[in-house]
Order: C-alpha cells, then sequence, then structure tokens
C-alpha cells in the first residue's frame, strides 16, 4: 500500500481515488483532520491517520459526522488547515450545521469532502450532494481523474482560505475506490499556531450575512473563470459538446473516440461546478447548436446550465441540451462508457454494438448455470447466532413481532444471512427511532412486540436521542445491540467503545450498558454464542412492558482471528446421520453458515476447511453433536 | 513493450476473501512500473466476504482508462472461483477472450440452503470453453486453507505473457505490497503459478 508522506516528487504510484484525496490534503499541509466511516469515503481519513503523527497532524475519528464538521470547523475558526470526509449519507446528517457556517464563514480553511455512491453500491439509497453546494451557497469542486483528485484537494484549501468559506469537494464510488496513475507533488509543512479570534454567530442580522455569502460566492465564481480544472477539448468550431464534469470526462472521451467522433465532437470538461464559469462556458459554446450533458445522478450541471443558456440566448441563440430530461443521460444509477457512448451513438446517427448479438445470447445463456450469490454474513459472525436468537425467540413470543433495521453489516438481516427478519430499513439510528412509535401504539390496538437492531458504531452515532426519548415516553421496545467492537462495514475503524483511536493510541472505553443504565433502561449483556439462553432473554425481555436493551456482546470475527489462534472444526462422519436426523440439514440449510457444505456422496455435513473460521457456534446447535473441535487451525 | 490492444482489460474475479483486490493491485502496480497507465475499478456488494467479487484492470499506452470494462471487452479473465468465471465471462466474454481459472468452487448460500444448485465444475469448464479462445485450467486452492490462490493464478498470468509485464515487475509489486510477514508464501505461491504456465 503506498503511504500518502512518500517525499518522491515526480514518482508515479498507484493510488486510490481517496488515497490521492488524502495526498492532496497531506501536500496542502493539512492541520486537522476528522471524518466517520462511510464508504466510499473511508480511507481517506484511514491514509492520513497512518502519517499523521509522522508528519505532526491531528486526526480523530468523531462518533458522527456532525460532530466531525464541527470540530474540523473549530480548527478552521482557529486559523488551521483542516478537512473533514464523509459518504453522501453523512452530509445530510452535518447539513444543520453546514447551513449555519457558511454563514458565519471561517478563518483558516475548511475542506468539506462528500463520497457519493451512484447505484448505492454500498449505500441505502442514492443522492447527489453536490445539490447542498448549492443549497448552501458554497464553493464546489468535482476532480475527473485520480492525479485531479490530489491536486483539486491541495487547491481546496487554497480556494477556501481566500473566500473564508468552506469548501466542497465531491467524488463518487468510482473515483474514490478505484487505483489508477498519480504523480506526487511536493509535501509542504507549515508551523501554524491555533488562536481563536472574531466572532462566528449565524443570525446575526441573517440578511446581511447571506448577502455576503451570495458576494463570496461571486468571488468564488470569478475565481473558477481561470481555473485549470476546466477545459475544452475536440474541435474548434464543433457544432456538438459534452459538457461533463466528474466520473464523465474519462467516459465521454473513451465514447468519443469509440465512435470516431474526434473531429466533430467537443467535450467541455468542468471542474468548478458551483457557482458555475459562466465568461468559460459561454465563451466555448459560442458555436454549438447541441450540447450533451454527461453527470452522474441528479442533472445537476443539467439544469444550471440550462438556466445559463437561456439568460444567454440572445447572444448565443438556441442550442438544444441533452441528458436526464431527454432521457440520454439517465438521472438514476451509475453511469459507465456503455450509457454515454450509447447516447452519443444516438444523438449523432452512429450504430453502436459491444458484441455480436447471436454470441452475447449464447453467452447469456451461460448465465442460467451459474447459482446466484446472495451477500451473507460471514462465517463465524456474531449477528448471524444474534439474528437467530432473534428470529426463534419472536416466533415463541407468537404476537407477530417485527424487527426495525438500521445501518451496518447486520443490515443483511434484511435478506436469508438474518432470515429475513428486518422489516424497516433507513438510517443511521432510524432503527431505534421508528420503534419508539411502534411502540407507543397500544392504545391503537397495536400489540405486535418491536425489537431494534442496531450496531455499536451506529449506538453512539445517533441511537442515544432515540433511547432517551422511549425512556422519556415510556414506550414499549426492547433494543438489541448487536457490540462487535469496531465499525465492522466500513473496514473495523474504532468508535468510542474500542478503547483505541484513529491513531491506535489507548482511548477510554465507553460502556453501552452504562450509558443505557445512566438512561434508566433495564440492560442486560449477553454473548450471542449462548445461543438458547439469548433465545430466552430476548423471549422474557418482549413480555415487559417499557424500553429494554439487550447488549450482544462478541467481537467480529475477522479481528478475532486475526489476533489469535482458532480451533478446527470437523463434523463427525459417525455421528452426523444426514438426513435420517430429522434436522432438514440444520447447520448448512437452516442456520445456513457458508462454512458448512453438504457432502453430495456422503450424504452428510462437511466443514469447508476454506471457508469456515472456527467460531464453533454450529457445534452447539447440532442436534447430534456431531460438529466437535480437532486441534488448532493452521 | 507493445499492447496488443489498447485499453487492454483484466478481470480478476472470485469471491469476498479471496483476495481478490490484493492481486489486481499488484497487477496494477507492476503495469505501472513497465511505464503504463493502469486502472483499477473494484465492483464488490455490500458484504465483506461471501458476495462475488470483480476486478476490473484497463492497461493503456495512451491514457488513463475509465474503471469499468464495457460488456463484451474482456480480453483476460483470471478467475478464482469457477462460477463466478462464468458469471463475467457472460457479461465481459468474447471469442477471443482468455480465462485462466482456479476449479475449486466456493458454494453460495443458496446452494447450501437447497435453492439453487451449483453446476458440476466440468460444465462449467465446457460452457467456458465453448464461449472463449482459450480456458487454462490452474489448481489454485490445494492446500487446506485455499491461502494464496490469489498469487498462484497471479503467477499464471504473469508466466502466459497475455498482459505484456514482465514477472519481474509482478515480483517487485509483491514485495511493496504484501506485508512482510506473508511475503515468503506469497512470493512462493506466486512462482508456482508460474511454472504451471
Amino acid at each position: 500500500m503506498p503511504t500518502v508522506d512518500l517525499n518522491q516528487p515526480g514518482k508515479t504510484l498507484l493510488m486510490m481515488g481517496n488515497e490521492a484525496i488524502a495526498r492532496g490534503a497531506v501536500e496542502a499541509g493539512v492541520d486537522f483532520a476528522a471524518a466517520y466511516p462511510g464508504t466510499p469515503s473511508s480511507e481517506i481519513l484511514e491514509a492520513l491517520a497512518r502519517v499523521a503523527d509522522k508528519l505532526g497532524f491531528y486526526v480523530e475519528w468523531s462518533t458522527n459526522e456532525m460532530v466531525a464538521l464541527q470540530a474540523a470547523t473549530a480548527a478552521a475558526f482557529s486559523g488551521l488547515r483542516s478537512l473533514v470526509a464523509m459518504k453522501q449519507n453523512g452530509v445530510n446528517v452535518c447539513s444543520d450545521f453546514l447551513m449555519g457556517v457558511n454563514l458565519t464563514g471561517i478563518n483558516g480553511a475548511l475542506v468539506f469532502m462528500a463520497c457519493d455512491d451512484p447505484s448505492g453500491i454500498s449505500s441505502n439509497n442514492e443522492e447527489d450532494s453536490r445539490n447542498y453546494a448549492r443549497f448552501a451557497d458554497l464553493p464546489l469542486l468535482e476532480p475527473a481523474t485520480f492525479q485531479e483528485a490530489k491536486e483539486m484537494t491541495r487547491w481546496a484549501f487554497e480556494v477556501s482560505e481566500k473566500l473564508k468559506l468552506p469548501c466542497m469537494l465531491r467524488s463518487v464510488t468510482r473515483l474514490s475506490h478505484s487505483r489508477g496513475n498519480v504523480t506526487l507533488g511536493e509535501i509542504t509543512r507549515e508551523q501554524r499556531s491555533a488562536r481563536f479570534e472574531g466572532t462566528f454567530v449565524s443570525g446575526a442580522f441573517v440578511p446581511a450575512q447571506h448577502a455576503l455569502l451570495h458576494a463570496k460566492l461571486e468571488q468564488a465564481r470569478e475565481l473558477f473563470e481561470n481555473s485549470e480544472f476546466n477545459f475544452y477539448e475536440g474541435p474548434e468550431q464543433a457544432k456538438f459538446v459534452i459538457v461533463t464534469s466528474g466520473s464523465g470526462l474519462v467516459y465521454s472521451r473513451e465514447a468519443v473516440s469509440g465512435l470516431g467522433l474526434q473531429e466533430e465532437v467537443g467535450i467541455l470538461k468542468l471542474g468548478t461546478t458551483w457557482p458555475l464559469p459562466e465568461k468559460f462556458i459561454i465563451d466555448h459554446l459560442r458555436n454549438a447548436a447541441e450540447v450533451l450533458v454527461i453527470e452522474e445522478v441528479d442533472p445537476f450541471l443539467e439544469q444550471n446550465i440550462k438556466v445559463l443558456l437561456a439568460e444567454e440566448v440572445k447572444n448565443l441563440g438556441p442550442i438544444v441540451v441533452h441528458g436526464a430530461k431527454s432521457g440520454h443521460c439517465p438521472a438514476f444509477g451509475e453511469i459507465n462508457q456503455e450509457k454515454v457512448t450509447r447516447a452519443l451513438a444516438t444523438l449523432n446517427g452512429r450504430e453502436y454494438k459491444t458484441r455480436d448479438e447471436d454470441y452475447a445470447q449464447r453467452a447469456k445463456q451461460a448465465l442460467f448455470a451459474v447459482p446466484p450469490r446472495m451477500p451473507t454474513f460471514c462465517s463465524g459472525c456474531p449477528h448471524r447466532a444474534a439474528m437467530w436468537a432473534i428470529k426463534a425467540a419472536l416466533k415463541l413470543d407468537g404476537r407477530n413481532g417485527f424487527v426495525t433495521g438500521d445501518i451496518g453489516c447486520y443490515a443483511l438481516g434484511a435478506g436469508p444471512a438474518g432470515y429475513w427478519q428486518i422489516k424497516t430499513l433507513h438510517c443511521m439510528g432510524g432503527g431505534i427511532g421508528l420503534a419508539n412509535g411502534f411502540g407507543n401504539l397500544g392504545q391503537f390496538g397495536f400489540d405486535q412486540p418491536v425489537i431494534a437492531v442496531c450496531g455499536d458504531s451506529t449506538f453512539f452515532h445517533a441511537a442515544i436521542p432515540a433511547l432517551i426519548n422511549a425512556r422519556f415516553n415510556n414506550s414499549s421496545l426492547l433494543m438489541a445491540v448487536l457490540d462487535n467492537g469496531g465499525t465492522a462495514m466500513t473496514g473495523f475503524q474504532p468508535h468510542p467503545g474500542s478503547g483505541f483511536d484513529a491513531r491506535g493510541r489507548t482511548a477510554p472505553v465507553i460502556l453501552i450498558e452504562n450509558l443505557c443504565e445512566a438512561i434508566g433502561v433495564p440492560v442486560l449483556v449477553r454473548d450471542p454464542f449462548e445461543v438458547e439462553q439469548s433465545i430466552e432473554d430476548v423471549y422474557d425481555m418482549l413480555q415487559e412492558d417499557g424500553a429494554k436493551v439487550i447488549v450482544f456482546r462478541r467481537r467480529c470475527f475477522r479481528i478475532e482471528a486475526k489476533e489469535n489462534l482458532q480451533q478446527k472444526y470437523v463434523v463427525d462422519q459417525a455421528k452426523c446421520i444426514g438426513d435420517d436426523c430429522g434436522c432438514a440439514r440444520f447447520c448448512s440449510r437452516v442456520f445456513n453458515c457458508p462454512g458448512i457444505i453438504w457432502d453430495q456422496e456422503a450424504k452428510k455435513a462437511v466443514i469447508d476447511e476454506n471457508v469456515c473460521t472456527g467460531c464453533g457456534v454450529c457445534a452447539s446447535l447440532c442436534p447430534q453433536g456431531a460438529i466437535v473441535a480437532q486441534g488448532v487451525k493452521s | 513493450m507493445n499492447l496488443k490492444k489498447d485499453p487492454l482489460n483484466l478481470i480478476i474475479t472470485g469471491v469476498g476473501g479471496q483476495g481478490n483486490v490484493l492481486a489486481s493491485q499488484i497487477v496494477a502496480t507492476a503495469g505501472i512500473k513497465a511505464g503504463l497507465y493502469v486502472t483499477v475499478g473494484e465492483t464488490y456488494g455490500a458484504s465483506q466476504r461471501g458476495g462475488p467479487v470483480m476486478s476490473h484492470v484497463r492497461f493503456s499506452q495512451k491514457a488513463q482508462p475509465s474503471p469499468l470494462i464495457p460488456e463484451g471487452q474482456a480480453d483476460v479473465v483470471v478467475g478464482l472461483e469457477p462460477a463466478e468465471a462464468l458469471r463475467v465471462i457472460a457479461d465481459f466474454g468474447n471469442p477471443s477472450t482468455r480465462v485462466i481459472v482456479n476449479p475449486r468452487p466456493v458454494y453460495p448460500i443458496w446452494v447450501l440452503s437447497g435453492q439453487a444448485k451449483y453446476p458440476p465444475v466440468e460444465e462449467i469448464v465446457e460452457t467456458l470453453a465453448g464461449l472463449v479462445e482459450k480456458v487454462d485450467v490452474v489448481q489454485a486452492s490445494e492446500n487446506q486453507a485455499g491461502m494464496g490462490a490469489n498469487m498462484i493464478l497471479l503467477g499464471a498470468l504473469a508466466g502466459s505473457g497475455i498482459v505484456p509485464v514482465s514477472a519481474e515487475y509482478f515480483e517487485e509489486a509483491i514485495r511493496e505490497i504484501v506485508p512482510p510477514v506473508d511475503l515468503a508464501s506469497n512470493l512462493e505461491a506466486f512462482n508456482k503459478g508460474k511454472r504451471a504456465f
């Protein structure tokens, strides 16, 4: 893994987009960085954390994005260069503060890194954070390549410092999580001391503050008119121009060359997309009759450009704009080279075929033989046992109870991995919040018990106010905190319960059960691998009124297996009696751990050594006691 | 060195946990050492393990390629898992695609739970052979823990010469990227794969 502090200007490395962003911050001399993990943004702070001590800057994993932004803002108020990074959903979380700090402005520099996840590849939704830049009147940059991700991050600190405003950068999954060539620049480090001076009170004469903000935005526009990140490539007097930003640039280039349209179609690439560099755009669309806007998720550029072209219609004459509204660049899902090529081909009367149709049909037919691969909990995952206990207890209870879900690995409980138990899923903290409402519907005849599942990191991030509400308003619910010791889904970043911080230093452990006790809700801590006891506990707690919490505590097996030798488990072929058992192949079919497979010839269960992690929970569940430990895994 | 096609498109596919991402990082680093533009696009689902994982690695002498290979445009597919290799060929294969595949299945949970069937591996290899130019089967999961399959296949890829990047660059990349404790075993696996070709 390339370290982002390699001091060899001019050297070209393979870097992930997020590492390039981190490198840009290092080259700019970042002093303070804060983030909450979320795909596809997490590697930015991870990369920074690895070099923070060596280069002498501050990093933290904050409890949520709001706190991260506020902490980074304090550093900026004090004249430092700071950065905050998050995924799209995090922007929603901190938007309330964002809508105030835009008015007060800042002193040093604050780079606000938003990583969007088009198609929701690792998210429960898809959204376009660029709207927040327009919403909050903040300058917005969109890198198109790995190299630009580095250069733009570096420049964003200067823009922010100059305008005394947070500067927003928007990345997407295919940039943040892809890797490519990055040529290193020089690392600058200035010894800056922090000092707070001045007043930053939003709400003091709001219209005046808002007017000043608009004036700053006009300053940003002037800055952007001459930015090297905006450029035009292609024939001089092109009648057909693709206007694009971010990931759209490489797709557009490949579409133009793939269709052999280099002599006819130009590409107007914008790196600064709010406010728009209007003069620059007008200059380059002077000869255009048609424009195709290529961008990812919302028609953000498209709509802003349509407004500009309407305003300039006297100078430019009518220009037809194709994009989301015309159906050429979909306003949902990821874009890619094929989608852009298809749109360009249609609009230019070209044919586009990826492969021979007969062949394509034959190849697609082969797919029928390939079984689907649904995502599942890892073998050894404590969530499988916890979800099993919840399912069994709800069945025992018999009142048609259900589970409200939350954000984390355990969200897979909405599918086969967690026996389809989770019935709602929205945002961080959404499960316990909903459970609050369900738990107070008794006067309307509602008698279904509700269980809110919530991860440990999610508990600290967003669940505490809702739990307090449940106690305050006497809502009947059971909260099951699935505590696996870290933020597992995004790569096991630490949180306040982990005992260490972003730089690996020892940190105080904040115990979830202590917080619950302080709130005054009954709380029980249980190892989910004590399956029978877990079922009984959940059942018993469901019979009580009011808010209760059970903490299912067992460390994520991926971390456990790295630190400690694991037992090797085998199926005792003499004890397993196959389908004669009547267990319906409990271990493989019902409990459904991917570490246990079925031996077609022997007609018995067998452990898959390649997949089994040696957690042993199946040994306690097999009705024949046929799964036994046999030494230590190599 | 000359690319027979620009960009040259490689897909490494397998199941989460098989070391797909590491393999793609190594081959891409080797490409950069050879003076090429290389882009790696990873696609994986929401799970840490058990989901299909696919890395698109694109090499160019001219410009930074986009991160995703278009339909039917794979020049070579390295399959750490046979069903995943076939899944990739269905979308990205063409009659001149080369395939290097590990024949060891990792069963999806729907197969374990009896809701879906996993075809015999010979059938998968046969179907593949009917769709692409050549299929090379490389046994890569012989040791009990299945570790190192990614390195064995990477060695086979280097040995095949399909990607015109010398094995020395691969080895250099492995030394840079693999943690020191695993280096010896990874290099051994890489060389084993190289010799298999």
